[in-house]
């Protein structure tokens, strides 16, 4: 499948801003089941920083811009050929051991409720693969999709503890609850197709990946029930939500921020 | 005098070679003439404005740390063995952090736990993957040695990441030749004032690739309030770079730049004093205001050297510490020339019963913890202090490690009764970058209150010069 992709990031100042400074990982990661045709990632009046790939394989750019400046706008546009290999992060290369994945994180951290969900009917399933299934599925039933209940500094355990949330929500209880199996597990941000049926969900999408023996990392998208296929583009990875965010900024000056952002995920022609 | 304790300047009933000379110096001194040198010492340290805490243990930053006029003394012999021994811990640390954030090799051969280490809180997935310039993460190792015998030597603590104090190592030199000029002429003493041309070298030799002219290297302090400052300041100063703090710089177009009266200025190593939570926002932590924002985007790419490397504390962590001894027989095949303090980790259930049995005869301090607030010396606490501690060990048993209480060795004091011997450890300072260099010292603590072996100058420790003497 070929994935056409548009996302525009607006960040609109109230005031003239000194300047601006900016991280991206805004990039296909590449491996087996991506293929970069044509992506392009610009900074309305940027300067072009440093570009690197990071010790978990992600694709990273600096940018700045100079003020005095009024708003921060951060484009993307690309073709993607992708592949469904059914979760498996086959082909991607990088250094991070997977234990480096084990550690709790603020939003992350377990709670009565994520244990107790952890170690339920999931804990007892015929290898780790299976207990990750049973996981993403013990996690999609305890929190509903219902967007607006939630904010982004939501905890995975507030998140249990209200029984609802987003696609962010979902990754971390999952990631709490793998990683309290003792099973790696991480947070990852990129892009998923919209669905013909109209199920609702979000164009600038985020899941979590488990390390499994034997398989390597394989993602699961407890929000939509299903392991990443086709229909995903995936960026990058981090410990959660905030580490593995595809824009990192700051804009240096007194003004307020207002944030726009529009997404558009397309099967292109082939 | 405490006969078990090993005395540096009497043994067996001697006085020991390094010390000779002082011996005659020392009884010829009349007491008004001691009072009025210690005074004057007092005053060229308050004039000088050197009067912050060492080792970030807090306390008043505005109080003098107590200056003992007897000297510490090492023969040339015995330095080349601390030399050596320091050296080769300083190797090794490095090649175990090229190694934790590269392929893992020591993590992979079981050699040290693996958890340990990818699940330390210094641990920094974001500098995993990276190559630094000539593989060093740690340009600046504090080694912390106590003696406890005329060949024993253990090492304490390593400080890979931004030791302190080595600006009391200078001036403590400087102000001992002010005040006994004849005493450096009648010792052979090796000079220490090469440090800040040492450290400048050592900086310049990690420049990134990139970097193809002479290097501009930058100290980046958090700024006056922090304990350090002083330290800072004298060391650009002595060294000729500037000091700068966060909002002196940015980063453009892959490069950090500092903000000059002659405009935009490339950094091309950074000395930075600042931890590494408050290096850059959009990296760690994002309210911090003493960073630079872009500044790991700039180093990961290879724009920048930042010394020490961010997550480079992952190698001095008390629980990684007792495996030194296996990088270096790992990573340089050789058998470590300095010895470790045995260590029980009381996270294992084994190690725990033995230090619960044990607590009057041991040391336990906490893992992540420094400068002696969280510490319990079992000889010298009471009954209660060792319950209270008793009760957060098996609260939380990972936090804490226990050593045996060691017999650091003492020195000649100056005290209020005349001269006394007091315990000491000592610090000096490895310099990591195309060579491992140390200047021939280091810094000399001292536990002021009589008994006492916490040297920590929030407990009431001092600083003494801290001599090599020539061959």
């Amino acid at each position: 499948m070929i994935l056409s992709v548009f996302h525009e990031t607006r960040y609109s100042y109230d005031a003239p801003m000194r300047g601006a400074v900016q991280s991206l990982r805004l990039f296909p990661s590449r491996f087996d089941g991506q293929q970069v045709i044509e992506w392009e990632v610009s900074v309305d009046n940027g300067v072009r920083g440093g570009r690197f790939r990071d010790g978990a394989g992600d694709q990273v750019e600096g940018w700045s811009v100079r003020g005095p400046l009024s708003e921060v706008v951060v484009r993307v546009s690309g073709r993607v050929a992708t592949e469904d290999l059914a979760g498996v992060l086959r082909g991607h290369r990088e250094q991070i051991l997977p234990a480096a994945y084990l550690r709790p994180t603020l939003p992350t951290h377990p709670d009565p409720g994520l244990r107790e969900l952890a170690n339920g009917e999931a804990a007892g399933g015929a290898d780790a693969l299976d207990r990750a299934h049973r996981l993403a599925e013990a996690v999609a039933e305890a929190i509903a999709y219902r967007p607006g209940v939630t904010h982004a500094h939501t905890t995975a355990a507030e998140a249990l503890a209200l029984g609802e949330g987003v696609c962010q929500d979902h990754a971390h209880a999952l990631i709490a609850c793998a990683r309290l199996l003792d099973m790696p597990a991480r947070y990852v941000s990129g892009y998923l197709l919209a669905t013909e049926d109209g199920t609702p969900h979000e164009a600038a999408h985020a899941w979590a990946e488990i390390h499994v023996q034997g398989l390597g990392w394989v993602g699961f998208d407890a929000a939509n029930g299903c392991c990443p296929d086709a229909r995903y583009l995936r960026l990058g990875s981090g410990a959660d939500a905030r580490d593995a965010a595809p824009i990192r900024g700051v804009a240096l000056g007194p003004g307020s921020e207002r944030l726009d952002v529009t997404v558009a995920v397309e099967q292109a022609q082939q | 005098m405490d006969g078990t304790f090993f005395n540096e300047m009497y043994h067996d009933g001697a006085v020991r070679t390094p010390y000779a000379r002082l011996e005659d110096w020392m009884r010829a001194m009349p007491a008004e003439l001691r009072q009025m040198k210690q005074a004057e010492a007092e005053a060229l340290f308050r004039r000088i404005g050197i009067t912050f805490a060492v080792y970030g243990e807090g306390g008043d930053p505005d109080r003098l740390i107590p200056f003992d006029m007897f000297p510490r003394v090492f023969s040339q012999a015995e330095w080349r063995k601390l030399e050596h021994g320091i050296k080769q811990r300083a190797r090794a640390l490095n090649a175990f952090l090229m190694d934790v954030y590269g392929r893992g090799e020591i993590l992979r051969a079981g050699r040290v736990p693996a958890h340990l280490v990818l699940g330390n809180e210094a641990y920094e997935r974001a500098v995993a993957g990276i190559f630094p310039a000539r593989g060093v993460y740690s340009h600046i190792v504090g080694v912390d040695l106590v003696r406890t015998g005329p060949d024993e030597f253990f090492v304490l603590e390593d400080n890979c990441r931004t030791p302190s104090g080595v600006s009391y190592m200078l001036e403590n030199r400087e102000i001992m030749m002010r005040m006994f000029p004849t005493l450096f002429r009648e010792n052979r003493i090796e000079p220490v004032d090469g440090y800040p041309d040492l450290l400048r070298r050592t900086l310049a030799s990690v420049a990134p690739q990139k970097c193809d002219r002479e290097p501009t290297i930058a100290i980046l302090t958090p700024g006056h309030f922090n304990s350090a400052y002083y330290e800072h300041s004298f060391l650009a100063d002595l060294m000729g770079v500037e000091l700068v703090e966060g909002p002196d710089l940015f980063v453009e177009g892959g490069f950090v730049w500092m903000r000059t009266t002659e405009g935009p200025k490339k950094v091309d190593v950074i000395y930075r004093r600042v931890d590494d939570a408050f290096l850059d926002p959009l990296c760690f932590r994002p309210d911090s205001m003493l960073g630079v924002p872009g500044l790991m985007d700039v180093y990961r790419s290879g724009g920048v050297t930042i010394a020490s490397a961010p997550g480079a504390g992952v190698a001095d962590d008390k629980a990684i510490y007792t495996y030194v001894p296996d990088m270096i027989r790992f990573y340089l095949g050789e058998e470590p020339l300095l010895q470790n303090v045995p260590t029980w980790q009381c996270a294992r259930p084994e190690d725990l019963k033995y230090v619960l049995a044990h607590l009057p005869e041991l040391v336990v301090k906490e893992v992540h913890g420094s400068g002696g607030y969280g510490m319990l010396v079992g000889p010298r606490a009471s009954a209660e202090q060792i319950e209270h501690f008793r009760a957060r060990l098996l609260r939380h048993p990972d936090n804490y490690i226990a050593q045996p209480t060691l017999s650091l060795s003492t020195t000649p004091t100056f005290v209020e009764e005349g001269i006394a011997p007091r315990h000491v450890d000592l610090r000096p300072y490895a310099l990591v970058g195309e060579r491992v260099e140390l200047v021939p010292g280091g810094l000399t603590r001292v536990a002021l209150t009589e008994g006492s072996l916490v040297v920590n100058s929030s407990q009431g420790g001092g600083v003494k010069d801290t001599w090599v003497l020539a061959e």
